[in-house]
């Protein structure tokens, strides 16, 4: 028989994927390089300092920042985690129903559709909500985040739930256990690495989103990434780049994290 | 009606698939199961012996008939609702519980009292001899430790019945003759109904009181080892279990004709006569009543020797002889012997 067709054994396959790495992690490590950038500027390097990480730490609008984004992420991904997790239940222990492609769109949605249709979309519907119900809070911005992170916690979860012996919750039944039981005692314990990798991994979607919540978000409710965004558009200074280090540092955590979770364990 | 049976079937079918495509992996299937027995449901591969089992413990719903455990209908209970535990061929040990997590399960669910799970589980470890592993995961056990931790987990609840689906046939060939010793003795020590499957023959004649035999979703023959072996009420019990020999027979006056011309005693109805190769007694070729035959060839066993001989017809029989303190039986190839057949030995089936 033939050689199995290899993309690696191309030649020019090593120079390619060099350059693609270049082109992918130079400019993050040349934001984090500047971040510690004595001088104020993001190009011209002045001598080493930590003095943009105080700077950030000081700026009372940054702390707000921080702690709106790290509460809608939490939120948000506390809802798309529990809902994604029913979903997947739904969709692996059930008999093949009529309508469950359908369900499965629906589900992945926000994988599918442009993100700018749906932030369009949605700042009309909260927008009309807003003027019915006269709430102007943050509950928009975490439902939005919630239905986007929904299909980023459902696919772990599903891959988790295939994988799992059917057997084992065939036992628990003859064991006396009820389907409340089965699900409590066994399906959730061994479903526990893929709903935490999934709720990892919409915390860091929820984190990052700027065009939704660019759409969606009141006045004063700027996220992180939404208030950087407002930065750029006046003076750039390494105080950027120094949050930007910090929710990159916090994202390669999660996601290695999330990495080990779904790793099969050896 | 005084006494109750563990399980009885009626008229059960299972069929999987709709209409035309449609199978029937049980196909009217009665059987009743008798309080304390070790029942072995025996048949090939597919012939439905795992879904009898299951839809005894209510994993699958029968397409039609009922089933009742110890006199109550059941054919509606969910399996948690059954008082039936199973002992699955690949174990289905929880993997995130310890040993003794597993062993309690059962008790744990059925809300008992902290000490009394404690104390059925000790007592269960100790029956299955696992004591010293209470603490372990279960990944962290060999094929026969696994083993008897599935036992000692469907045990625990003291069930009514226990299923068990050709448990042994992960071991291998050592361990699973301590695990079939290990099985009597679990039942004896219990006095639970085991209903136990397997493919294996051998290992439900020398386990079982009573056997099913099972074959394309019917059950051919329920009987006590003996009967089974001895007195097979079709070909294919004949064949499945133990070696024999087939000779198209005819009932005449006085006996069945062979195709040779001999004329023997026979009980039984039907066109095949059947009989076992150690009911063969091989005599001198003049012997009056003996049929004629010829040695074909010789198969050394050590412990027997086998023959296969040709009668006068063509049919071929196998004739089996214990190897005398020589090793050699006494004949040889090419050689004309006469044949007959124990007292009873010989009998008529239908095909
Ligand atoms: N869920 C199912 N869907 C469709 N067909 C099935 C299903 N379960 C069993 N069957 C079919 O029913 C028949 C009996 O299967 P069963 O598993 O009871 O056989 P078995 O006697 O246990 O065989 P083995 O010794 O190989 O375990 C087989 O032909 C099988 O293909
Ligand atoms: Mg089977």
């Amino acid at each position: 028989m033939a050689k199995r067709f290899d993309i690696a054994r191309l030649p020019g396959f090593a120079p390619i994927a060099l350059l693609s790495f270049v082109a992918l992690y130079l400019p993050i490590f040349t934001l984090v390089g500047y971040s510690f950038n004595a001088g104020n500027s993001v190009a011209v390097w002045s001598g080493f300092s930590l003095h943009w990480y105080s700077a950030a730490w000081a700026n009372e609008t940054v702390k707000a920042a921080t702690l709106r984004s790290l509460s809608i992420a939490t939120l948000a991904s506390a809802i798309a985690t529990v809902i994604a997790t029913m979903a997947a239940i739904g969709t692996t222990r059930r008999r093949a129903f009529k309508g469950q492609t359908l369900i499965y769109v629906a589900i992945n949605q926000p994988l599918m559709v442009p993100e700018i249709v749906t932030a369009v979309a949605l700042m009309i519907f909260f927008g009309m909500l807003k003027q019915v119900t006269g709430y102007q809070g943050l509950g928009y911005l975490i439902l939005a985040h919630a239905a986007f992170c929904i299909p980023f916690a459902y696919l772990p979860i599903r891959a988790r739930l295939e994988g799992m012996d059917l057997s084992l919750e065939t036992a628990a039944a003859d064991l006396y256990a009820s389907p409340w039981q089965t699900f409590r005692h066994v399906t959730l314990p061994l479903l526990g690495p893929g709903i935490a990798a999934g709720a990892m991994l919409a915390f860091v979607i929820s984190l990052d989103d700027v065009v939704i919540t660019e759409f969606v978000k009141s006045g004063g409710q700027d996220t992180l990434p939404t208030y950087m965004l407002g930065q750029m558009r006046r003076a750039i200074t390494p105080e950027v780049n120094a949050i930007s280090t910090l929710l990159l540092g916090l994202t390669v955590a999660l996601l290695t994290a999330f990495f080990l979770l779904t790793r099969k364990r050896g | 009606m005084s006494q109750t049976n563990a399980i009885e079937a009626r008229h059960t079918i299972k069929a999987f698939g709709q209409g035309d495509s449609a199978h029937r992996a049980l196909d009217d299937v009665s059987i009743t199961i008798r309080k304390g027995e070790f029942f072995t449901l025996l048949g090939p591969s597919g012939c439905g012996k795992t879904t009898l089992l299951r839809l005894i413990a209510g994993f699958e719903m029968p397409t039609a008939g009922d089933i009742l455990i110890d006199g109550a209908e059941v054919t509606d209970l969910p399996p948690n609702k059954r008082p039936v535990n199973t002992v699955f061929q690949s174990y289905a040990l929880f993997p995130h519980l310890t040993v003794a997590e597993n062993v309690g399960f059962a008790l744990k669910m059925l809300g008992r009292p902290k000490a009394e799970v404690a104390e059925v589980t000790a007592r269960m470890l100790a029956l299955v001899k696992l004591e010293h592993l209470a603490g372990r995961k279960t990944a962290q056990l060999s094929g026969g430790q696994q083993q008897r931790v599935a036992l000692a987990r469907a045990l625990a609840p003291h069930p009514k019945v226990l299923l068990l689906d050709e448990p042994l046939s992960a071991l291998d060939l050592k361990l699973r003759k301590e695990m079939q010793v290990e099985l009597k003795r679990l039942q004896m020590e219990t006095g639970i109904t085991f209903v136990f499957v397997t493919h294996d023959q051998e290992e439900a004649l020398t386990m079982s009181d009573r056997i099913g035999v099972m074959s394309a979703g019917k059950l051919q023959q329920v009987g006590s080892p003996r009967e089974i072996y001895t007195r097979p009420v079709n070909r294919f019990v004949a064949s499945f279990i133990g070696e024999t020999n087939f000779l198209p027979a005819k009932p005449v006056a006085g006996g069945v004709k062979l195709g040779c011309g001999a004329v023997v005693e026979a009980e039984g109805e039907g066109h095949t006569l059947t009989v076992r190769p150690e009911q063969l007694r091989l005599v001198a070729a003049n012997e009056p009543g003996a049929i004629a035959a010829t040695v074909e060839n010789l198969v050394y066993f050590g412990t027997d020797t086998h023959l296969n001989l040709r009668l006068s017809d063509g049919e071929a029989l196998v004739a089996r002889v214990q190897s005398p303190p020589t090793g050699d039986a006494g004949f040889a190839m090419g050689q004309a012997v006469g044949v007959t057949f124990l007292p009873g030995a010989a009998r008529l089936i239908r095909d």
